[in-house]
């Protein structure tokens, strides 16, 4: 049966509908696929059990005609989404065990959808990093390889598992959450679609929050129409999370399909960073002649504040981090190492709970916010912020439809590979991503080509606040041009 | 802007991270890092730009001022590393 993982979720449903399959077939081929790509450790937990009873009530409301939206949809859930009863650790040692006795709004809505979890997926610890590799599970395995090796490679950070499993079949679609990029980009290293939403699209509510004016929820597809299916899913108003927009959601999959022609396309000139690959370079040409052949005009544009962003990024974030994971104190919930008194409880919890990397970005917050540095720092970096979002309200307002960049620097990676490597080296992964994140807009991930060594290469398309719809329909007309061939061959 | 020693032990104290000697070093050589990476932004002239306060221009909307949640002891302790009845259980506060 394993033809029935070459479905896209668009197919599927088509299948579903006439009966061809069942939902627990369809299921129980990913939970056979999942057990069988252990190696590729995308899963933290596996959740068989609760996936055959969803999908066995997909096929109840299938044949009482009331399927929903997502009906009988294998997801992976991205492991810093809250799931009730069923662990949550944003992949770190300080949340222990935790046991949320609540959904987090977006997934309740995609369950409500009839979407049938499979498991928890591996991120990095807290969603912080750019390779999965500071996860307390270990790094999941890209599916892909470069051609003639056999060295493992990295499926990017921090939605690492979620696009792992995406790409390798696993999972028909995947939640993940992007903080600086952590959709995009490994969407980008794993051949699979990744859309950050507009922020305040979706619910940031029981979603373990990182540097909240930054945090979006979004899908990891196998392709555009069902990243715009699955987003369609997941969005809408939530009154218990004050920064979720109030406004309808659109039909994302009707715009799939739409037409480019007369879209104004930008390409941001300072995109063009030092020591770009020249295979960058070149799909990024590829693609704007791609758009052009469907009829949009590619102008370039500025965006002269873009080298700030990323400073002013490990600003902020940091900042936000260091005041969100005050939380972790061993007292309510985790893990709890004892002291002599409250204060050396709290450090010995902290210190034992957290890995390095969420160490030093909460040092970091924690000294960019003490006193008589807030100004010199926290405070510069948010003017910086709308110095960025200005940038890009100047390039809409003269006209431009969408953006287009590259979505990385580079193809994957291999694990281990930036372990000697300063902690700003790997920063640098998130250059072209994490201007979006900054102003707040929509971007998405499409596969466009392949690197040298065959490796799946990104772009990236950047809309206007909740215009998500331009987004899907200038992605769908880079996906098709680019024709396909982005499913790894299987190893494992 | 680089670090001393003891700006690292505070700033670990402060975020309530216990640190032994051994790491001081190597953490200040990469908050150092970090330091030096964000300084590109002193260059800016920022003299009269409004920091941000919301990334999308939203009104905070007010709810109901009615009870609507609540009375749900045994879930809020369901994931307490420790507890008596209905109480987490810290360390000894005040003597």
């Amino acid at each position: 049966m394993s033809d029935l993982l070459d479905f896209t979720f668009a197919q599927a449903r088509t299948k579903l509908a006439a009966k061809d399959f069942s939902a627990v077939e369809l299921t129980r081929a990913y939970l056979d696929a999942i057990e069988a790509a252990r190696p590729l450790n995308a899963y933290v937990l596996e959740t068989p059990e609760i996936a055959l009873a969803r999908a066995a009530e997909s096929d109840a409301r299938i044949a009482t005609g009331e399927a929903g939206a997502l009906e009988g949809l294998p997801l992976g859930v991205k492991d810093l989404f809250c799931t009730e009863g069923v662990r949550t650790t944003a992949c770190s040692r300080i949340l222990g065990d935790f046991t949320p006795p609540y959904e987090s709004f977006v997934t309740q809505k995609m369950r409500d959808a009839g979407a049938v979890m499979l498991g928890k997926l591996n991120n990095d610890e807290f969603a912080m990093g750019s390779s999965n590799e500071t996860s307390a599970f270990g790094a999941p395995v890209n599916p892909w390889r470069r051609s003639g090796s056999d060295a493992p490679l990295v499926a990017g950070g921090s939605s690492g598992g979620s696009s792992a499993a995406v790409a390798a079949r696993i999972a028909l679609g995947a939640t993940a959450t992007d903080t600086g990029g952590s959709i995009r980009q490994p969407a980008a290293f794993t051949g699979t679609v990744g859309i950050k939403p507009t922020y305040g699209r979706c619910s940031r509510w029981g979603i373990v929050a990182f540097a909240s004016s930054l945090d979006q929820a979004g899908p990891i597809a196998r392709d555009v129409r069902d990243a715009a299916i699955l987003l369609g899913a997941m969005a809408g108003h939530d009154p218990r999370d004050s920064t979720s927009a109030d406004r309808e959601v659109p039909d994302f999959e009707a715009a799939v399909g739409r037409s480019v022609k007369g879209l104004r396309i930008g390409l941001p000139k300072e995109y063009r960073v030092d020591g770009m690959p020249a295979e960058i370079e070149a799909l990024w040409e590829q693609g704007a002649a791609w758009l052009r052949a469907a009829g949009a005009e590619v102008v370039e544009v500025s965006l002269q504040h873009t080298k700030y962003a990323l400073p002013a990024y490990y600003i902020v974030a940091p900042a936000e981090a260091s005041s969100n994971l005050a939380r972790y104190d061993g007292v309510r919930y985790g893990a709890r190492v004892p002291g002599r008194d409250i204060t050396e409880m709290y450090e010995n919890t902290r210190a034992a709970g957290f890995g390095p990397e969420v160490r030093r970005r909460i040092m970091i917050g924690s000294y960019v916010l003490s006193a008589g540095y807030y100004d010199a720092y926290y405070v510069r970096a948010q003017k910086v912020r709308t110095l960025i979002k200005r940038d890009f309200e100047t390039v809409f307002a003269g006209g431009v439809d969408a953006i287009l960049t590259p979505a990385t620097p580079s193809a994957a990676f291999g694990v281990g590979e930036m372990a000697n490597a300063s902690p700003v080296e790997m920063y640098l992964n998130d250059v072209f991503t994490v201007t979006v994140n900054m102003a707040g807009l929509p971007g998405v991930a499409v596969p466009a080509g392949k690197s040298a060594d065959g490796l799946p290469l990104a772009l990236q398309l950047i809309g206007r606040p909740f215009d998500e719809e331009t987004l899907f329909s200038t992605a769908a007309v880079i996906e098709d041009a680019a024709g396909g061939g982005f499913t790894p061959e299987r190893w494992w | 802007m680089s670090v001393d020693e003891s700006t690292v032990r505070r700033v670990a104290k402060l975020a309530r991270i216990a640190v032994e000697d051994h790491e001081v070093p190597k953490l200040k050589t990469e908050l150092d890092a970090i330091l030096a990476f964000v300084e590109e932004l002193s260059e800016l002239d920022v003299d009269g730009v409004e920091p941000m306060t919301s990334v999308t221009p939203m009104r905070l909307r007010l709810r109901e001022d009615v009870v609507d949640d609540g009375e749900n002891a045994e879930r809020v302790l369901a994931n307490a590393p420790a507890r008596e009845g209905d109480f987490f259980v810290v360390p000894k506060v005040v003597e």
